[in-house]
């Protein structure tokens, strides 16, 4: 029988853990399947979050580390700088990168470390049960803005890629979506190509997947697509916001 | 080895990277800066790392990412900094990886003042971080011990795979006193290093073929595993409780009238004060804890000899390492306490008027 799909080397057997649906399984497997691709499984390292990818490191199959809530892009320079013949990737929620991880995310893009980060945006803290996430977007309900999003108390959602977009030293970074499987072919190419970079030592690479959390959204997965196509990618808009690689060839 | 005239902070950094350290990351705070310019100057001498993070927070992570690659690492600070780094040292002492960290105390709490103190007694051996878990901490009494605790704390935090602090203060850190240094350590030697960790380490798979996967994590969900591990660290405190523990004894005797204790920066002072009264012809013994955890509880306990009136318990600070010599002496003699804070170090005729109303 022919084999047309399988798993990809770069992930271990173990179950996921993530609720139907979700498309953090998705953001994982387009990760481990540039990983093959590239040939790196043996050199390839990554820094779970705190977030429901918490369990990250065990569903990658190669060497993990789990780094304190929003601390995972100063652990990754933390190890690439000790092991410069690895390459290393953070994988990375919201909350965990955009709030209680901001300091780190922005020093390690503006040092330039040679890591990749995966940036799952689902507008809310998953793991934790439905709050307000840096993300959410204004007037949306969460536990914890249950009124809604009040953007003159609390401010609008942070644009992370515009953010990093604003320092000299990234090398790539591009917004996709996860919100159709057109979108997903897209976001695979973006996934390549911050893996490949990282393979040639071209400097810090940034992907954000504008995500969903039916869960904690309250919608079922179709609907939850539809809600975050209406309401996420007109403020999350998907684009290419930097490639240095492309720079140089033209 | 001939001497060198150096400040303390700069001869603890000397002789780390000689001890293998090649990895540093810290962010600059008085009274450690000179430790950290040391070792932006020196670390790429060696083809080292140097990092200068964006704050205390991030450094000690970019510590646990760089132990749980296996090699020599090391963090420093002072009070209010390391207050920072307690999060990252909780994760590291869960993760179970070895590096070295580096306290120059200054005056708090708060942003206090920049002057030596030693008021983190507290947050370096009971905690600090969250969760059931202890620091090996050391504390030196001068320039050549803090340079010598640097290969010590490497070797404690590989043997035992813990963190392990000194503890210092801003007096140590700034005074200059001559040093002898170890040989350094070669590249060779500080790759074997490196390589004891293998088993347990993030490294690449040396051929094609995937081998291990190895998982730096503190994170135990179900409460049963949790239990376990956290009884394993346990298992390995109780070692280092029973093979660590370092201490100075000072004529003690059985002729003893006072057995003063004293850490640190101010156990010098107090040793003056000590000898002076001992040459006027009182008996007065004196206990220095070296390690200060794992603490010398029974070692403390036989210093009291039969004609002991008074355990007398000198910090600069209101009393942080009195309650473990309270636990020490258990209620034989009574114990009493004399401190000074807000970074001023007491004199050695202080001491000595505090030590006379005793006769
Ligand atoms: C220091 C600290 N603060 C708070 C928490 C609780 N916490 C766990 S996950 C989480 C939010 C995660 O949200 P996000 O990063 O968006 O990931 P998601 O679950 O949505 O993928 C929070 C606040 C924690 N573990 N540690
Ligand atoms: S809570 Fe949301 S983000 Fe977390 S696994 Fe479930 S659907 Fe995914
Ligand atoms: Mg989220």
């Amino acid at each position: 029988m022919e084999v047309i799909a399988k798993r990809p080397q770069s992930l271990t057997a173990v179950p996921f853990t993530y609720c139907p649906g979700c498309m953090h399984g998705v953001a994982h497997r387009l990760i481990a399947e540039a990983i093959d691709e590239q040939g790196l499984i043996n050199k390839m390292t990554g820094v779970a979050p705190v977030g429901c990818a918490v369990f990250a490191y065990k569903f990658f199959n190669f060497d993990m580390a789990q780094a304190a809530h929003g601390r995972a892009p100063a652990v990754a320079t933390g190890m690439k700088r000790a092991r410069p013949d690895m390459h290393v990737f953070t994988y990375q929620g919201d909350g965990d990168l955009a709030a209680i991880g901001t300091a780190e995310i922005v020093h390690a893009a503006n040092r330039g470390e040679h890591i990749s980060v995966f940036f799952v945006n689902n507008a809310i803290y998953g793991m934790t049960g439905g709050q307000m996430a840096p993300t959410t977007l204004p007037d949306m309900k969460t536990t914890t803005s249950p009124y809604g999003r009040k953007v003159d108390d609390i401010g609008y959602p942070i644009r992370i890629c515009e953010l990093l977009d604003t320092l000299v030293a990234p090398y790539y970074i591009e917004r996709v979506s996860l919100l159709s499987p057109a979108d997903i072919v897209k976001a695979k190419r973006a996934v390549q190509k911050a893996i490949q970079y990282n393979k040639e030592e071209r400097g810090f690479t940034f992907v954000e997947f504008v995500s969903t959390c039916p869960t904690n959204w309250g919608l079922d997965p179709a609907k939850a697509q539809v809600w975050a196509k209406e309401n996420m990618l007109p403020f999350f808009k998907p684009g290419l916001f930097r490639d240095k690689g492309a720079e140089v060839k033209s | 080895m001939s001497k060198i005239l150096m400040k303390g902070n700069e001869a603890v950094a000397k002789a780390a990277i000689n001890a293998g350290c090649r990895l540093y990351f810290a962010y600059p705070i008085t009274p450690q800066s000179e430790l950290i310019e040391y070792m932006a100057k020196m670390m790429p001498t060696v083809n080292g790392v140097f990092l200068q993070a964006e704050s205390e927070v991030s450094a000690i992570n970019m510590v646990y990412g760089a132990a749980g690659c296996g090699k020599r690492v090391m963090t420093s600070s002072s009070s209010p900094g390391v207050s920072l780094k307690m999060e990252g040292i909780s994760y590291l002492a869960g993760a179970q990886l070895p590096c070295v960290i580096i306290n120059v105390q200054r005056g708090g709490p708060g942003l206090g003042d920049i002057q030596p103190a030693q008021g983190d007694y507290f947050q370096a051996t009971k905690g600090g971080g969250h969760g059931d878990y202890r620091l090996i901490v050391l504390a030196p009494a001068s320039v050549q011990e803090f340079a010598d605790m640097a290969s010590d704390a490497f070797d404690l935090a590989d043997k035992y795979r813990n963190p392990v602090m000194i503890l210092a203060d801003g007096m140590l850190g700034q005074m200059m006193e001559p040093v002898e240094f170890k040989t350094p350590k070669t590249d060779e030697e500080i790759e074997e290093l490196g390589r004891q960790h293998e088993d347990w380490c993030i490294c690449p798979n040396q051929d094609g073929d995937l081998k291990h996967h190895h998982e730096i994590n503190s994170l135990e969900i179900d409460p049963l595993v949790l239990e376990q591990h956290v009884i394993k660290l346990y298992k390995k405190y109780d070692q280092i409780e029973a093979n660590e523990i370092r201490y100075e004894t000072h004529n003690i005797n059985d002729d003893n009238e006072i057995v003063v204790a004293s850490f640190g920066t101010a156990s010098r002072v107090v040793r003056s004060a000590v000898d002076e009264l001992n040459a006027e012809g009182h008996s007065i013994g004196m206990v220095r804890p070296i390690t200060v955890w794992p603490f010398p509880y029974e070692e403390i306990a036989k210093s009291i000899g039969p004609k002991v009136k008074k355990v007398y318990v000198f910090e600069l600070n209101t009393g942080q390492m009195l309650e473990d010599v309270k636990l020490a002496v258990s209620g034989k003699v009574p114990v009493e306490f004399w401190g000074k804070v807000g970074g001023i170090v007491f004199t050695p005729a202080e001491i000595k008027e505090k030590l006379q109303a005793c006769f």
